[in-house]
Formats: structure tokens, C-alpha cells, sequence
């Protein structure tokens, strides 16, 4: 059998941590310990794959040396006072889990770490760290965060689950919908910092976007009867498939509008669209899934002329009567100058109090061009402008405003 | 079981008038006897207001008082009550309903286990 290199194993590992860490902690009934032995599992590892090959199942491999290692562990320090955690030990059965077992384990575990009594920072770094794998320094670069400062924010979360008795499960039919919602904003969150942030390495950037969407993947599949996880999936899936369209080649940042279509990813919008289709069926219309259902709709067009403007703004009416806010109403607005014309929008903009939003006036700024209306224009690109730190969307509306008569 | 301690954070000032502060008590002793039925009731105080405090430092060999509370602000704890619970979901349910009960923020903090 072939021999396997290090960065192989760690390809391995990271794939396979989510899985172990979530049945290692129920093993265990903590976190440190869990991770500790999924530790303990790679040294092993490394001496033992290159030899002799990747195991038939790693993610079993794995969890049986994690607990033996972490048994061992706990024999010979038998001074310590972990008679609870050696009693836990000694009273699992010595074959790891079985598959429908461990899928529940990491569906507690995604509850744990995104539970609404820890800080959504906490909650994201807990996500990526436990179930994506990644590594705290990979998490801190990803967030633009000192790595101390990530290691310090990840150790104060893990405390306060042990300390809090944040409990490891998932929760009951009357807090369910509560707590989902929070776990798709973190995996929704999690996407985004991925897709629209310009500064930071572009690799790490693309690894959190991927990262999002296996973890949707997984939610999607360990809750086939929620939509809503289905709906998220399926708007990261087709907003994913425009990345390499987004981006001209210098990184400026490319309008929906003016992308090249023939970019777009065909693969993952035939996979988009399908799950929108999942969730027209079963009509219990939540806010990701009106969103994946807009993008369908962009995704269907052959070019931007072709947009079916008036279904879009159809699904935006639905989507602000299910979730009234400004931004929405802002966005809405976007479709209404499409179908309605720039007028109508800007009368609807101008009603909105988002002084503080810098998309506001970005948009604000897109209608009253089209007005012909150039003075007012341009302050309401310098507004923008002044309003983003994103480095390619400034220059993007600096570029307009230069082009105005 | 874990303890925890729910603490209720109040305005400095005077209390609410008669008729909003008699169903405050009422909801709040109801949410109690609630407790007790569930067997999580431990221990309840109320406390008189924040200006009542003094501070105590032990500094250089000498005690230094201080009138008033510890924390500056606009709000203090003006009771608290220690429930049994399994985990933390268990507790905020509790403290959700005493927050509701008080129309005040509840502080829901674990107490370390007694070994």
C-alpha cells in the first residue's frame, strides 16, 4: 500500500476533526480532553500512515486511538482526580460509534459552539475551529486578528461551555428554531467573511467560503426537514458560483450586472437551483431561501438585459414582509428601478434612514445618475466612498464618480 | 446539578409606582413558588438600594471605606436568587421568565461546584 507524506495526513485530519472531535467530546464530556486526544491520534499518525497507509476508515482510526491514547493518558497520571472522566472512559463501548451516532454528535456539537449565550465571535472561531479543523493561526489570519488574540478568544469560549454548563445537545422542538437561527447566521457569517472581504490572504479567504458551505452541506443533510438549512445551502452555493466572475483581474470588484457570464460556474448553479426548486415544493418560505431564490433567478438569466426584474421583486416584497428591515427595503428598491424605473427608487431610498450604511449612498448614488441628476451624484458617491474600507468596492465607486457627465 | 446565580439588575432611584410594582411582586413570588415546586429554589434576598452600600479596602496596613456601591453606573443588583439546574438551556429558562416577571436584565452566572 502506498505511503502516505505529512501534508497528506493533515489533509486527513482536518477533514476527519469535526467527526472525531464530536464523538471524542461526547466520550470524554470535554472539549480540551477531545482535542488533547485528536492530538495524541496525529502524532501516531505521523509515525504510523507513511508506512503503512491511510486506514480503511480514518475517522473510525482516528477515534479509537484518540480514546485509547486519552486512556492511557489517564492510567498513568492516575494521581490526578479524573475519576470522573476515567469512569466516563471505562463505561463506552470499545468500538467507535456508529455512523448515525456520530452524525448526531456533530450536530451537537455545531448547537455547542454556536450557542446564544456565547459572543458570535466566539461562536464563528468555536465552528472553525472544531468542526472545520482549521487551525487557530488559520482562524486568526482569516479574521485579521493577532493569533494570541484568537487563542485567548477560543480558550475564554471553550471555559465558559465548561464553566456555564453550556450543555452538549441538540436542543429541544420549542427551542429549536431559535437556536437553528443562530447556527445558519454563523455558517451564513462565516461565508460572507469569505466572500465580500477584499483585505487578508485571497486563499484563506476562498478556504472560509468553502468551509461555509460544507459545513451547510452537513447541516442540510443532518436536517432534512428544515428548510431553512436548505435555503442557506442553496444561496451560498449560487452566490459561490459567481466568484470568479466578481473579480476582473486586477481584484476590482465587477457589478453583477457586468459579469462575465460564461464565468459563472455551471456546476454549482445546476446544484443552486435545484435546491431552490426543493424548497418552492415544499412552500415553507423562510429568509435564505427567498435569497437563494433571487439568485436563481439571476442565475437564469443569459445575460443581465434577461433578468426577470419583476419575479425578483416579487420575492424581495415577499422577503421584507417576512423580515421588514431597511436593508432589505434598500435592496428592494434596487429591483423596484428595474421594473418601475430609477424614480419611483430613489422616492423609496430617500425614505430610508441608513445615513450610516455606505451601500445606501452607493445606491443612491446609481440612481441619481441615472436621473441625470450628476451634482447630487457625486456627493453621494464621496458619502460612499468615505463610508467603505473595502479597498476594491472604493475604488469601484471611485471609478464612477469619475465617470459621471 | 449545577447552582447558578440570577441577579437582578434595577434602576437606581425610586421604585416604579404602586400599580406597576404590586404585579411585579406578584409575577416575581409567583416565579418562585414555581421554583420551589420544581425543586431548583436554593436561596432569594432582596437587597436595599445601592446608596445603602459601603466599601471595605484593605490597603498599606489600613481599612479605607468608601459610601455607596462598588460598581459606578446607573444600575445595580437589587436581589438575586440561587436555582439548582442541569445546564445553562435550563437555567436561562429561568432566567428568562424572572426577566420577564421583573421587566429587568437577569445576570445568569454559574457557581463553581463545591468538591
Amino acid at each position: 500500500m502506498a505511503g502516505l507524506r505529512a501534508p497528506e495526513i493533515e489533509r486527513v485530519f482536518r477533514a476527519e476533526y469535526g467527526r472525531a472531535v464530536a464523538v471524542l467530546v461526547r466520550y470524554f464530556g470535554d472539549i480540551d480532553a477531545a482535542e488533547e486526544a485528536v492530538q495524541d491520534a496525529f502524532t501516531v499518525a505521523v509515525q504510523r500512515w507513511p508506512a503503512a497507509g491511510l486506514p480503511p476508515s480514518p475517522a473510525g482510526w482516528i477515534i479509537t486511538t484518540a480514546r485509547n491514547r486519552a486512556i492511557d493518558r489517564l492510567r498513568r497520571e492516575a494521581s490526578r482526580e479524573d475519576r470522573h472522566a476515567q469512569a466516563a472512559l471505562l463505561h463506552t463501548p470499545g468500538e467507535p460509534a456508529e455512523e448515525a451516532a456520530v452524525r448526531d454528535d456533530r450536530l451537537r456539537l455545531i448547537f455547542t459552539c454556536c450557542h446564544p449565550a456565547l459572543a458570535p465571535t466566539a461562536q464563528v472561531a468555536l465552528t472553525l475551529r472544531l468542526l472545520g479543523g482549521l487551525t487557530t493561526a488559520e482562524i486568526a489570519r482569516a479574521f485579521l486578528v493577532p493569533e494570541p488574540t484568537m487563542a485567548q478568544r477560543l480558550v475564554r469560549a471553550k471555559g465558559k461551555i465548561r464553566d456555564a454548563g453550556i450543555p452538549y445537545r441538540v436542543p429541544n422542538e420549542t427551542d429549536l428554531p431559535g437556536r437553528l437561527r443562530s447556527v445558519l447566521a454563523v455558517v451564513y457569517l462565516i461565508f460572507n467573511e469569505g466572500y465580500m472581504a477584499s483585505s487578508g490572504d485571497r486563499l484563506v479567504r476562498e478556504d472560509l467560503s468553502a468551509e461555509a458551505i460544507r459545513l451547510g452541506r452537513l447541516l442540510a443533510e443532518l436536517m432534512p426537514d428544515e428548510p431553512e438549512a436548505l435555503g442557506l445551502l442553496g444561496l451560498m452555493l449560487l452566490a459561490e458560483s459567481r466568484r470568479a466572475a466578481r473579480s476582473s483581474g486586477d481584484g476590482g470588484l465587477v457589478l453583477l450586472a457586468d459579469q462575465d457570464r460564461g464565468r459563472w460556474d455551471r456546476g454549482l448553479i445546476a446544484e443552486g437551483q435545484v435546491i431552490v426548486r426543493q424548497c418552492l415544493r415544499r412552500n415553507q418560505p423562510g429568509p435564505y431561501q427567498i435569497q437563494a431564490a433571487i439568485n436563481a433567478v439571476h442565475s437564469d438569466a443569459a445575460t443581465a438585459a434577461a433578468t426577470d426584474w419583476p419575479q425578483i421583486l416579487q420575492l424581495y416584497d415577499q422577503l421584507a414582509s417576512l423580515t421588514p428591515s431597511p436593508v432589505v427595503a434598500l435592496h428592494r428598491a434596487v429591483a423596484v428601478a428595474e421594473v418601475q424605473g430609477p424614480a419611483a427608487a430613489l422616492t423609496l431610498v430617500d425614505d430610508l434612514d441608513l445615513g450610516g450604511y455606505h451601500l445606501f449612498h452607493a445606491i443612491r448614488a446609481d440612481l441619481l445618475r441615472r436621473l441625470g441628476r450628476s451634482a447630487e451624484a457625486a456627493r453621494a458617491y464621496d458619502a460612499a466612498i468615505t463610508g467603505t474600507e473595502n479597498a476594491s468596492e472604493r475604488a469601484f465607486l471611485q471609478r464612477r464618480r469619475e465617470a459621471l457627465p | 446539578m449545577k447552582q447558578y446565580l440570577l441577579s437582578v439588575y434595577q434602576p437606581d432611584g425610586d421604585p416604579p409606582p404602586p400599580e406597576v410594582l404590586g404585579k411585579v411582586m406578584r409575577d416575581v413570588g409567583a416565579w418562585q413558588q414555581e421554583l420551589k415546586t420544581a425543586g431548583a429554589w436554593v436561596f432569594t434576598a432582596g437587597l436595599h438600594p445601592a446608596s445603602a452600600a459601603t466599601v471595605v479596602r484593605f490597603s498599606g496596613g489600613e481599612t479605607l471605606l468608601t459610601d455607596g456601591p462598588y460598581a459606578e453606573g446607573k444600575e445595580h443588583i437589587g436581589g438575586f436568587t440561587i436555582i439548582t439546574a442541569a445546564d445553562l438551556d435550563s437555567a436561562l429558562g429561568w432566567g428568562r421568565k424572572l426577566a420577564q416577571a421583573t421587566t429587568l436584565p437577569i445576570e445568569v452566572r454559574p457557581l463553581q461546584d463545591r468538591d
